[in-house]
């Protein structure tokens, strides 16, 4: 393995998928992520990252990715995931959102 | 799809028309097991075609509706006959059959020595989260003596299944044992289960807190994650230990690796041979 350096890697979480369990906070050697007050995980310390991918192995949700600094474009697939989480959020308020929702749960 | 790893890999795999984040609890281990079930597929280099995932009842049966290969959602403790069938009927594609330890070893758990004793080229991932976790908390077949569940509140009485005991005696040709938090050594294990001839079993320490944990002394998913990174060790560090060390600790690593040909391909053999005396 190649040696650990801190500082050469971004850490994104998408915090629609995140459900807050906290395994990535507290198990980070860095103390990188902490939980907010709402239960979600936040970035604090990203300078701190050792890019050891702990918490990306680790997130049973898919929430979590970091990915070296020079790449500073988001993946397309993942672009596609923060653009739908947002659109969601959007949604006008006449309820066809969760009308939508619940159909999607009965395809399974 | 070659250079891609980590979530963006993950993310590729993911059929995008379903529901998510997924239905899992908070701290659950099966989302974890579903990345390493992707990564050892993606590092197997085997195309969506050419795998089928065959997944039975229960939280891990909803495993399979996530990913985007052939899947198939089956009954109670049926996974492996309906694996059986596939196997045979298309002996090229990678089935891989995802059950949990109530819907394995108790409901279907004739199914699954039967398949270790034909040897049938399959793989199945055993999701052991020693309880029923969807149907209110059950104690399951794996239910260490002494848990609390929600049907043995004073504490479970009966002995519990070692399911690598199991399939070892009943001649699976593959055996090994992983957990959730040893995730690289699981990514592994998978593959080589994949790669192997026959029958092979990988058993998955999962936590499940919500049924679990909460009645156990276990406040948090974290702490149900400590338990098993400080209770699953590798069978080399098993062996050194005394007797009474060796109670509270669980060994893991590949049990069994044999070569023995599978059925399906004895099945092809005996086909060939007999079309060409007729």
């Amino acid at each position: 393995m190649s040696v650990k350096s801190k500082g050469n890697s971004t850490v994104t979480i998408f915090p629609d998928w995140c459900k807050g369990c906290g395994i990535c906070a507290a198990f980070c050697p860095g103390k990188v992520m902490e939980l907010n007050d709402q239960g979600k995980a936040v970035v604090v310390k990203e300078e701190e990252c050792i890019s050891c991918g702990f918490c990306e192995l680790h997130c049973p949700d898919f929430a979590i990715m970091v990915r070296p600094k020079a790449d500073d474009e988001i993946p397309a697939v993942c672009r596609a995931v923060l653009e739908k989480a947002a659109r969601k959020t959007d949604m006008p308020a006449d309820g066809s959102a969760a009308e939508k929702n619940s159909s999607d749960m009965e395809k399974g | 799809m070659a250079d891609m790893k980590g979530t963006q890999l993950i993310h590729e795999y993911l059929r995008h028309n379903k529901k998510f984040p997924h239905v899992f609890c908070a701290g659950c281990g099966h989302g974890i097991v579903l990345g390493s079930l992707i990564r050892s597929i993606h590092g197997l280099g085997l195309s969506k075609d050419e795998v089928c995932v065959v997944a039975g009842i229960g939280c891990s049966g909803r495993l399979a509706a996530y990913v985007d290969f052939n899947t198939v959602h089956t009954t109670h403790g049926r996974a492996l006959t309906f694996a059986t069938g596939i196997k045979m009927a298309k002996p090229n594609m990678h089935v891989i059959v995802v059950m949990g330890d109530g819907d394995s070893m108790a409901i279907g758990g004739n199914h699954l020595i039967h398949a270790a004793r034909r040897n049938i080229g399959v793989t199945a991932l055993i999701l052991n989260n020693n309880i029923y976790g969807m149907t209110g908390g059950q104690c399951s077949p794996t239910t260490p003596s002494g848990a609390f569940t929600m049907t043995s509140p004073m504490g479970q009485m009966e002995q519990s299944f070692d399911c690598v005991e199991l399939m070892t005696a009943a001649k699976a040709n593959y055996v090994a044992r992983g957990s959730v938090f040893h995730v690289k050594k699981l990514d592994k294990m998978i593959m080589e289960g994949i790669s192997n001839p026959g029958f092979g079993v990988v058993e998955i320490m999962t936590p499940c807190h919500t049924q679990y944990g909460r009645k156990n002394k276990f406040k948090t998913p974290v702490d149900m994650f400590k338990n098993i990174k400080d209770t699953v060790i590798s069978i080399e560090r098993y062996n050194q230990l005394s007797e009474e060390e060796q109670a509270s600790r669980i060994p893991s690593g590949v049990f069994v690796q044999k070569d023995t040909p599978s059925l399906e391909e004895k099945f092809y053999q005996m086909a060939a041979s007999c079309q060409g005396g007729a």
